[in-house]
């Protein structure tokens, strides 16, 4: 079976850490994982701002590259849920429409594949700090990625979880709304900011780099140490010091 | 749409305004918060909420897809109940129709209870304009009307004012200073309203739902307002969107569950009142005359149109800005239009022909998919955002010099190798502006983001870099498989080949 990395062109470009530490736990459960280089963007910053045909041509790149792939797993709710997307996206070219319902039903954010997949929660990972999660809301909300990361986070010794408040509320990304409405975009992570920071917890983890950006961006700009972490990091750092 | 647009042409000079309004934002958060949490609340005591909103769902596709019929219906069956009913197409055929009543009526004053029709027609100018006293009689309609505003949301007009400024307004209206107080304030409203409701000539209502197996509609309420308007005054006009049909009382069961419990958490409304015709021999009240005027006013541009057309579904719940966290923010007025919020960011510009010229609109939002979460009849407000969006394109009334960027977009990642190129050549460029793997240079693109935020720089390599020595190195710490676990990946390829997903929800 061929497992294959969608690294996501953030991750790739930003944060090669976060998909590194993904494809070495994924090696300790005895998961081979290959790395298509064909792949680019889902096409998402494309779509969301309403330039479908360019975005048609970055989404290519993923339904070429994963063509042969059994399992697509990426670090991102929000690009796996982009390419949910892609039936509307190519609803006019019946030739693509079929190798897009392929791809959605073998693609799988991290702790999809972990928990529903594989069907482990426990890796063996100790992390003894106090930690607070941002759920993305993509992830959350296209994907249901609601519960898997609890679960993975539960099975950490010594992590103490505390809720973030209004965790549910965006994080003020939302792409290029972030330089479009960048005041509005400005408030609301601020405000998510704050209350990270009301949590008092020394990590804050979340799924979605994108989001993660967003919110480390801006307790960085304010001086804060809190430490901003994707799950994989959080799990592998986790397991290798366990 | 003209209305009064309070604060600059576009939504970000709007926002702006907002932003800088900490009264404003407290008090928005401070209201939405509460009946967030009463939703919340009410929808996990009903114990079976997402099979009702899916119920709810259903009731309104069916009812839009044969919109024709139910409409129908509820005209023969009102006008059997001896109904005056009047079809407008544009908002100002309703307001010439309303006019007229008001004349041949020899109308002076109108008592209204609370209805976004009309506040969508701008009805109590116009009422105004030929010298008809136009009263609101809901709380926070009236305490708007006196501060000569739109509503800034569309369940609780006023929630952008808090209990001082509303009596500071209320204490000029009285002539003498008002304690800050809810109860204080209400009191003296209701008893300058009650000298209204006796003067009045006509009573004016929205309409909630309009059931078509009996011609009868049905409004919600909590301050009784509405039930003196629609029974004291001697004649009554409704105004309702085409779109208020339901087919029976028992599609509005459901209903009545979503509808309070989505708006103010609460299971029922103090009031629920169910008017069918006007007063016959016998009744203790009700209006002698009774008109309905139904609007369309660009609702009907929804029909057929696959991606617009569950827009017409929506019940006005108010629930997709409570959970919106770009009206936490910004309020309503800053949408500019007498809708705001979510559903106010599609329905303007669907409103006026499906072409997001309508300022930037349909660009205030994150697409985080709250609003569609809360909507009580599931409406893919999200969705529709980004269609908006990319019917502005299509019609090329895109930004120029986004177009740009989006072509730069396309070719560079249309190809692997291409993006590889730009981004070598951006590491090359951030030296001179990245310190300490941080950029802080507010210039250029980067100068929105980096007012609130600092930009992380780029690492030495790419993943895509790394990936022939990390191949390496995994090969060497592959474990074995659980055998298990092998069996799980197994059926899960072989449901996904058969296309039965990948059992992506556990
Ligand atoms: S779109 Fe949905 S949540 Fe928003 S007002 Fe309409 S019914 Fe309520």
């Amino acid at each position: 079976m061929k497992v294959s990395l969608f690294v996501t062109c953030l991750s790739d470009n930003i944060y090669p850490k976060v998909t590194e530490a993904m494809a070495r736990l994924l090696a300790r459960l005895g998961v081979e994982v290959s790395f298509p280089p064909g792949q680019t963007c889902c096409g998402q910053p494309a779509y969301n701002s309403g330039y479908w045909k360019q975005a048609r041509e970055s989404a290519l790149t993923l339904l070429d590259a994963f063509e042969d792939s059994d399992f697509v797993i990426s670090p991102s709710g929000s690009c796996t849920g982009m390419i949910h997307h892609y039936s509307k996206l190519f609803e006019n070219e019946p030739e693509q429409l079929e190798r897009t319902a392929r791809l959605q039903s073998k693609s799988y954010e991290f702790t999809q594949f972990l928990v529903n997949v594989l069907g482990v929660t426990d890796l063996g990972a100790v992390f003894p700090r106090k930690v607070t999660y941002h759920p993305s809301c993509h992830g959350s909300r296209i994907l249901g990625v609601k519960e898997e990361p609890m679960r993975l986070m539960k099975d950490v010794r010594g992590l103490e979880l505390v809720p973030l408040p209004f965790a549910e509320d965006c994080c003020g990304f939302g792409g290029t709304f972030a330089v479009k409405m960048a005041d509005i975009s400005g408030a609301m992570v601020t405000e998510k900011a704050a209350h990270v920071l009301e949590t008092e917890a020394e990590v804050l983890v979340g799924l979605d780099m994108a989001c993660l950006m967003n919110i480390a961006g801006n307790l960085r700009f304010r001086g804060e140490k809190v430490r901003v972490m994707h799950l994989a990091e959080l799990l592998y750092e986790g397991v290798k010091g366990a | 749409m003209s209305g009064p647009v309070k604060g600059g042409a576009t939504v970000k000079a709007r926002a702006e305004l907002a932003l800088n309004d900490e009264f404003l934002r407290k008090a928005v958060r401070f209201t939405t918060e509460r009946l967030r949490n009463g939703k919340k609340k009410a929808s996990e005591e009903h114990g079976n909420w997402e099979e009702w909103r899916e119920r709810g769902r259903q009731i309104r596709l069916h009812t839009i897809a044969h919109l024709d019929y139910y409409l129908n219906l509820f005209v023969n069956n009102a006008r059997a109940n001896g109904v005056h009913v009047h079809f407008a197409e544009t908002a100002e055929e309703a307001v010439k129709l309303t006019l007229d009543i008001a004349k041949h009526s020899g109308a002076r004053s109108v008592v209204k209870s609370k209805s976004m029709v009309t506040e969508e027609l701008h009805l109590n100018h116009a009422l105004d304009s030929i010298g008809v006293e136009a009263i609101e009689t809901d709380l926070g309609e009236y305490i708007i009307q006196l501060a000569g505003e739109m509503p800034s949301h569309i369940v609780i007009p006023a929630i952008h004012k808090n209990r001082y400024q509303i009596a500071e307004l209320l204490s000029k209206e009285a002539g003498y200073e008002l304690p800050p107080d809810t109860t204080a304030l209400a009191g003296f409203v209701r008893k300058k309203l009650r000298e209204k409701f006796l003067e009045a000539d006509i009573g004016m209502t929205g309409c909630n739902f309009a059931i078509a197996e009996t011609g009868s509609m049905v409004l919600f309420e909590n301050e009784g307002n509405a039930r003196m308007v629609s029974t004291v005054p001697k004649t009554q006009v409704t105004l309702m969107g085409m779109e208020r049909i339901i087919p029976s009382w028992s599609d509005l069961e459901v209903m009545a569950t979503l509808l309070p419990r989505s708006a103010t958490g609460q299971k029922l409304t103090m009031y629920m009142s169910g008017i069918t015709g006007p007063r016959r021999s016998g009744d203790a009240d009700g209006p002698e005359e009774m008109h309905i005027i139904i609007v369309d006013n660009g609702r009907s541009l929804q029909l057929g149109d696959p991606e617009f057309q569950e827009l017409l579904n929506c019940i006005r719940c108010g629930a997709c800005l409570n959970a919106c966290p770009v009206y936490r923010h910004i309020g309503g007025h800053a949408y500019g239009s007498t809708y705001s919020g979510p559903i106010g960011a599609v329905l303007t510009p669907s409103l006026n022909k499906n072409i997001a010229e309508w300022d930037d609109i349909a660009n205030a939002s994150s697409l985080c998919g709250a609003c569609y979460e809360a909507c009580p009849v599931k409406i893919p407000l999200h969705d529709m955002l980004v269609y908006l969006r990319r019917r502005k394109v299509e019609s090329g009334h895109g930004n120029k010099l986004e177009s740009i960027g989006m072509q730069g977009f396309a070719s560079v990642m249309g190809s692997a190798k291409r993006m590889s190129g730009i981004v070598k050549l951006g590491k090359l460029g951030q030296k001179l502006v990245a310190k300490d793997g941080e950029i802080r240079l507010k210039l250029g693109p980067l100068k929105g983001w980096n007012t609130y935020r600092v930009t992380p720089s780029l690492p030495k390599e790419a993943f895509r870099d790394q990936w022939p020595t990390l191949e390496s190195e995994l090969r060497n710490e592959l474990r074995e498989m659980k055998p298990d676990m092998l069996e799980r990946m197994k059926q899960v390829a072989e449901r996904q080949k058969q296309g039965g997903g990948g059992g992506h929800h556990g």
